[in-house]
């Protein structure tokens, strides 16, 4: 352990998973999503990812992508929530 | 030494700040980062001179507050300069912050404080109010008590610093020490320390190999990484011995880390740290000639606190008078040293009688006859158990 808590591979965020901070866990309704991407825009992290998966909604809409949340690194800030205008993303308190 | 001293040495007559000044230049330093303040102010201003007419090759950094000194002290130490401040009193409190975060990144920066009192009500004289504020932060602490004593530490003081990696600060008084003239023998050719202080290889900011340093450490690692810092502290007291030695062996001076003046066959030791030394040894003169049995010791290393010195002190000691200038107010036994003195002596089941002093707050003189007469109520024993603000009008 080098000290004076240096780290001597710098640029290594990525290797830490922030997403054990949350408490509460969005999940999207593919369903009512827009796919408007306001949760990318505002995602502080970010945890948005824009997938490359199709997906057809019950009323028959075909989207070509599909928006989820990267979960290792959410911080479960709930941001996304707040901003999604069709109130696509629910707020589920998680139990670990 | 009459002879290490006629080829190396060159015999001044300098103040403590000076001396500092003068050691600083010896010590190869890179970086000096300066803010005036009363009484450490002539420190920088003969550095700057050193530079100015090409004596010392270093960066003066002249910022805006104490605050920046240290925090330009903080990226020059981890950009791999050898760096040095100077401060006092207030500016030193002003530091607070980056003291703790100088020592937490594992910097060997060393800063000299000529210590004064703190505000309010305003005080620019001596004490050790700023010092003592400073014990838990992690910085090596050197009080000094003469201004060769000063040189030798500075340059001591980066042989600790740079191998334990920590900060060290090295302490006088304010205006007694800081400007009052003394003999100091200061190095006549360049380069006289470069094997005592050799340049080491250490992990610093490089963009050729980058590395990342005071991140944020979460209740995963944070108490990891200040245990590294005990450890660190722990390492400290035997190279503080060894730096001491070294240089003793070298340059033929050297002062343990309490020192003791006419302890054996004594009914009280005066303990205390700094420039009053010099007192309390006279007063102890002239009592000694009354056939008044007292010895005087002073604490040099303060952190880490000189435990085996001590004990051993102790063991000689039927009772102990410490003075002490600055107090942490709220306590019964209020003097810092007293305070730290019967903490360890309880750990290691000393039982000593220890009598405590605050004298010389904001410089108010302390003579000779001041402390004969402290000495003579702690010998008939009839003193309070809690400290004793010597001398104070109520």
């Amino acid at each position: 352990m080098p000290a004076g808590a240096v780290i001597m591979e710098p640029g290594n965020s990525a290797e830490r998973f922030t997403g054990d901070w949350r408490t509460f866990k969005p999940v999207i309704n593919q369903d009512k999503c827009t796919r408007c991407l306001r949760c990318w825009v505002f995602c502080p992290e970010p945890a948005i990812s824009i997938v490359d998966r199709q997906y057809t909604s019950s009323s028959g809409r075909a989207w070509k992508n599909s928006v989820e949340i990267n979960y290792d690194y959410c911080k479960g800030c709930g941001i996304c929530v707040e901003e999604c205008e069709p109130k696509a993303i629910d707020f589920i308190e998680e139990v670990k | 030494m009459e002879t290490i001293a006629k080829s190396i040495w060159k015999r001044l007559p300098l103040s403590s700040n000076y001396a500092v000044a003068y050691a600083a230049r010896d010590s190869d330093v890179d970086e000096i980062a300066a803010y005036p303040i009363t009484p450490q102010t002539t420190v920088v201003e003969k550095l700057s001179e050193f530079i100015a007419n090409g004596e010392l090759l270093a960066e003066m950094v002249h910022v805006e507050s104490e605050h920046s000194a240290m925090s330009a002290s903080i990226g020059a130490s981890a950009a791999g300069a050898r760096a040095f401040t100077a401060t006092s009193s207030q500016g030193l409190e002003l530091m607070h912050e980056l003291l703790h975060i100088a020592s937490g990144m594992r910097l060997p920066i060393v800063m000299s404080v000529a210590a004064r009192a703190l505000s309010a009500p305003l005080s620019i004289w001596g004490d050790y109010s700023d010092v003592m504020n400073t014990r838990d932060t992690s910085w090596i602490t050197i009080i000094a008590s003469s201004a060769q004593e000063v040189y030798d530490s500075i340059v001591q003081a980066y042989r600790i610093a740079e191998s334990v990696m920590l900060p060290v600060m090295v302490a006088y008084d304010g205006f007694m020490m800081s400007h009052t003239y003394e003999p100091v023998f200061v190095s006549e050719k360049a380069g006289l320390f470069r094997d005592y202080i050799p340049r080491k290889g250490r992990v610093v900011l490089d963009t050729k190999k980058p590395v990342t340093m005071g991140a944020v450490a979460n209740p995963d690692w944070y108490y990891e990484t200040k245990y590294q810092q005990v450890k660190a502290m722990s390492d400290a007291y035997g190279l503080s011995v060894e730096a001491d030695q070294t240089f003793s062996k070298l340059y033929g001076r050297g002062y343990g880390l309490v020192e003791e003046y006419n302890v054996d066959n004594s009914e009280l030791v005066i303990l205390t740290y700094g420039g009053i030394f010099g007192t309390v040894k006279q007063a102890v003169d002239e009592m000694r000639e009354q056939g008044i049995p007292v010895g005087a010791a002073r604490v040099r290393l303060f952190r880490p606190f000189p435990l085996n010195e001590l004990r051993s002190l102790l063991l000689k000691s039927k009772a102990v008078a410490v003075l002490d200038r600055s107090f942490s107010n709220g306590l019964p036994v209020s003097g810092p040293l007293a305070v730290e003195l019967k903490s360890m002596m309880n750990s290691y089941n000393i039982n000593v009688p220890v009598y405590s002093y605050i004298v010389g707050l904001g410089q108010r003189t302390v003579t000779e006859a001041d402390i004969s007469k402290i000495a003579s109520q702690a010998l008939s024993s009839k003193v309070s158990n809690e400290s004793i603000y010597w001398g104070v009008r109520e």
